[in-house]
């Protein structure tokens, strides 16, 4: 066991882990942050995405050690104190970009980096940048059409919501 | 109209704010004080005979606190069916018992062996591995026509054959529909197989399973589409615990799609083991795990011939399926081949005379049920590919050849016994050709040729069975069970409501959706109602959520529920005015005197029911809140029509989706967002069936598509844009909504349009090719244009 400290969200924490202790775990376990999902175990779902230092990062490919140090956000970092929605999750949420909710906090990290590196992506790129993010639900059309509306644009156009 | 929308609003969904926060309440969220974890030790072999299992070094090891096998449930009820099929001579089906932990026997990949129970998941994994099995490998039972060979390794010894049932429907037509395939003028025949699938909800199975020896009560925690039900299957039938000491709770729930509806060994395993053990006893599945003991989906393999008249008329159709039933009977694996799916072989036409037989087969594989659409995917897939290919044989227009054979009047009664209400079949075919813009197709065929891609276009139909069931024909049927629904619809005092129903929301959206109901019948506005959903001991007896059932049939018992409401308010009311009740009138909220301008709000009865000061006792008991369970008269039938363009690249065999037009008739429809959003992600598995998805086995057993490396999930580059409508609405005739439901009618109507638009690429290629069976890989279509 050993004692890992990062900053989650803004705030400092510290909690024991084991070596194989992955950072999803670690989250989930140890400081209850469950918003963050495991959907899978070979690394391809992206439900567990999270931020890691800014990075897109799927938790549950990282040993908690390894985050020793790091800034991670999380989904729950997402809305404003008060509870205000951010821009992204109000346009999920306009758009019906989730269903189960399963897949979500890893697709609003997903949306968060993509508009960080492309603030007006084209739906291919979208689509592209989305391929680690598997949903079951909604076929995606939602979801692609949340973020081009998160990003600010025009969705008018697009076939039926 | 109320400030948040009634009935045809496109409110916006109340769960998303906890959902896009990450404060879903899920059952792995879940820990209980003192919680011990289990790990279960699975077969590695499809078919072995357990001729020991040595846990003594595994039991001495840290944190361990009890191992299980086999043994330890000798006793105890096995997993139960809960639907008996009898076979075409009258008899009933051969029904294995399904033990909690294999005995005897594994007889799959994945079949539980031992079940370790430790401090913490990791101490009950390295235990596992300290387990010494001694197995004895048998040969694995994996092609089902083998599989009823006579000299065939049984799945189970004490059956007579791996055949489950041989179900012929209906029996008494057979000789005719024979008769009239012999003299037809023309026969298209066509043989598939309909591609094994695992659902794969995001969210793993997970059970958490309490005790509490001062009160002898339980608590099993698990995501189910259906706590009722399990509370019922597990309850009476496994481990022998009345209802009024067993509570079951679905919390949030991550997608469901059939194989959530099922009772699982694991439920009651843990169930069990907290009272054992005296700890509550939680187990989350891993997703390779889950690839191996959640039920799978489809598996079918199919002989249809359809016979028609030198015009075209369709004059009998015939089916011949061999289904899968895996290793084990789940618990509605016997209806879904049969009564999902024979029922459904009219389609959208008037074919006379029609003969399904299926013949049901154990194999040494995971146990197969209902996935998306239970049976309809099958039925559709198969009628509407093979009239694809018969209008290509005798050179009709595949559209025209089904227009002309369209049902057009209705109430219709089947040759396959079943009724259908209301529909417009060239309605919605009006609007597809609309929507979809075939008028378009040839230039952008040019098109796709000019940058070296060959373009197709597949149109189908479609048409399904849902909102189920009337209790007194499924269980005519052989149901175990009733599938009415439930509703409670608790006024209190101020006048906000609470709504109890037996429906069970795990993407769905029901906690905006019913209340949209709601508020449309009382004109109050939709926040100040309330859904409690998922829990035994708050909820009256519901059968859950599945066959596209909870407005349908959960809906309609809240309309019951709060018709009996406005009953009693308006005797309230009627009291206050000092008026008489035939006089009241209910709208937007306010009770009036009619021909007055007398009028009491909502609030104003509602106290009065709980503060009955002013008030009829005499005539009236208090409270406002009453129940209503709800059978419904019939099935609903939706019905629809799909077209779908491909590009297929001649180079390497891949398909991509260009585009995916629906024109569905829901009846009427409660919230358009949600209903569009239920037919996107049907589309989106109908995809993944069509090109992309399969379960694997090998001659062995083993599994090999395990996980999501090898199993081909649809991502957002997969899939394109859709272009949904539901505008053409006949609406349900039977129901007090008018609703036909929507949740599996993307999934049934969308193979088939893929895959007709493939063979149609090909063919226009010039290649002479009939059928691929799914999913239609780059390889498989590759293979087929060198053929």
């Amino acid at each position: 066991m050993t004692q890992v400290t990062m900053t989650v969200n803004g705030k400092a924490v510290s909690g024991e882990a084991e070596g194989r202790t992955l950072l999803s775990q670690f989250l989930r376990d140890r400081l209850g942050l469950t918003g963050t999902h495991v959907g899978c175990d070979t690394s391809q779902c992206g439900a567990c995405s999270v931020h890691v230092n800014g990075k897109l990062v799927k938790s549950c490919t990282m040993f908690a050690v390894e985050a020793d140090g790091a800034e991670v956000s999380t989904v729950e970092g997402e809305a404003d104190e008060d509870g205000t929605l951010s821009t992204i999750q109000q346009a999920f949420r306009e758009h019906h970009g989730l269903q189960c909710g399963f897949c979500t906090p890893g697709m609003v990290m997903a949306t968060k980096s993509l508009l960080a590196e492309n603030p007006k992506p084209t739906e291919a790129e979208i689509r592209a940048y989305l391929s680690g993010n598997i949903c079951r639900c909604t076929g995606y059309h939602n979801i692609v059409k949340a973020i081009m509306a998160a990003s600010g644009q025009d969705v008018s156009a697009i076939a039926a919501e | 109209m109320p400030a948040d929308g009634g009935i045809g609003a496109s409110t916006k969904r109340r769960e998303d704010v906890r959902f896009l926060t990450g404060n879903g309440n899920y059952t792995d969220d879940i820990n209980a004080n003192g919680q011990a974890y289990v790990y279960f030790l699975r077969s590695e072999m499809a078919h072995a005979k357990i001729n020991g299992i040595d846990t003594s070094d595994a039991e001495k090891m840290d944190g361990v606190i009890r191992i299980f096998t086999g043994e330890d449930f000798a006793e105890v009820g096995g997993v139960p069916c809960g639907w008996e099929v009898t076979d075409r001579f009258g008899n009933a089906m051969q029904e294995p018992r399904h033990p909690i932990l294999a005995h005897g026997k594994a007889r799959h990949v994945g079949d539980p062996i031992c079940a370790i129970v430790a401090e913490t998941l990791e101490q009950a994994r390295d235990a596992a591995e300290a387990i010494e099995l001694d197995l004895e490998e048998l040969p694995a039972v994996i092609d089902m026509k083998s599989a009823l060979a006579e000299d065939s390794p049984k799945v189970h010894d004490e059956l007579e054959s791996n055949l489950c049932y041989d179900w012929g429907f209906v029996e008494e037509n057979r000789d005719a529909v024979d008769e009239a395939i012999k003299n037809a003028h023309h026969v298209t025949t066509l043989e598939l197989r309909n591609n094994r699938l695992i659902a794969n909800p995001m969210e793993p199975r997970v059970a958490i399973g309490m005790f509490d020896r001062t009160t002898d009560e339980h608590t099993l925690y698990t995501t189910s589409q259906n706590p009722h039900v399990i509370r019922l299957l597990m309850g009476a039938f496994v481990l022998g615990i009345p209802e009024h000491k067993l509570r079951v709770i679905s919390p949030d729930v991550g997608g469901g799609f059939g194989t959530k509806i099922f009772h699982y060994a694991e439920e009651a395993f843990c169930t069990f083991a907290a009272k054992a053990v005296n700890r509550p006893v939680k187990w989350t599945c891993s997703r390779s795990e889950a690839f191996v003991s959640d039920a799978h989906g489809r598996d079918h393999v199919t002989k249809i011939e359809l016979a028609m008249d030198e015009d075209g008329n369709f004059l009998a159709l015939r089916t011949d399926t061999h289904a899968n039933m895996g290793a084990y009977l789940s618990t509605f694996a016997p209806s879904v081949p049969t009564w999902l799916h024979g029922t459904l072989m009219a389609g959208n036409y008037k074919t006379p005379l029609i003969y399904v037989n299926v013949k049901a087969v154990f194999t040494n594989t995971v146990p197969v049920d209902a996935y998306r659409g239970a049976g309809r995917p099958e039925a559709s897939f198969q009628l509407e590919r093979v009239i694809d290919k018969a209008a290509y044989e005798i050179g009709k227009d595949p559209i025209e050849l089904r227009r002309q054979n369209f049902i057009t009047e209705f109430p219709y009664a089947t040759p396959v016994a079943v009724e259908y209400d209301t529909g417009d079949y060239n309605a919605t075919m009006d609007k597809l050709i609309e929507i979809a813009d075939l008028a378009g197709f040839e230039k952008r065929a040019a098109e796709s040729a000019d940058n070296g891609k060959l373009r197709g276009l597949g149109v189908n139909c479609y048409i399904e069975a849902c909102g189920i069931a009337p209790s007194n024909l499924v269980g005519q049927l052989g149901a175990r069970a009733g599938l009415y629904e439930s509703a409670t619809v608790r006024v209190n005092a101020t006048g906000s409501i609470s709504v109890m129903t037996g429906s069970h929301s795990h993407g769905q959206g029901h906690e905006t959706a019913f209340p949209q109901v709601i508020a449309d019948m009382l004109g109050i506005d939709a926040s100040q109602v309330d859904i409690v959903h998922g829990d035994t001991s708050k909820v009256p007896m519901g059968m859950g959520t599945y066959g596209s059932r909870s407005l349908a049939v959960g809906g309609s018992a809240m309309v019951r529920a709060t018709e009996k409401i406005i009953n009693k308010a308006k005797k309230i009311a009627a009291h206050l005015m000092e008026a008489s009740e035939g006089d009241i009138e209910l709208k937007d909220g306010q009770f009036t005197v009619a021909g007055t301008d007398k009028s009491v709000a909502w609030g104003d009865v509602t106290l009065a029911a709980y503060v009955p000061h002013n008030y009829p006792l005499e005539d009236l008991e208090p409270g406002l809140e009453e129940t209503a369970f709800y059978d419904p008269a019939n099935f609903t039938y939706p019905s629809g029509a799909y077209a779908c363009e491909v590009e297929v690249d001649p180079e390497t065999g891949k398909v991509t989706i260009e585009r995916f037009s629906a024109a569905d008739d829901f009846g009427n429809i409660v919230n358009p967002m949600i209903v569009d959003g239920q037919v996107h992600g049907g589309i989106g598995q109908g995809i993944g069936q069509a090109l992309l998805e399969q379960a694997v086995y090998d001659e062995d057993g083993q599994l090999i598509s395990g996980s999501y490396m090898d199993y081909a999930m649809p991502r957002a580059d997969d899939v394109p844009f859709y272009t949904v409508d539901h505008s053409c609405q006949t609406p349900c005739t039977h129901n007090p909504l008018g609703v036909k439901g929507c949740g599996e009618a993307g999934a049934i109507g969308s193979p088939p349009a893929v895959v007709n638009a493939v063979v149609d690429a090909l063919r226009r290629a010039g290649q002479d090719i009939t059928h691929i069976d799914m999913p239609l890989t780059p390889s498989r279509v590759w293979q087929a244009m060198q053929s």
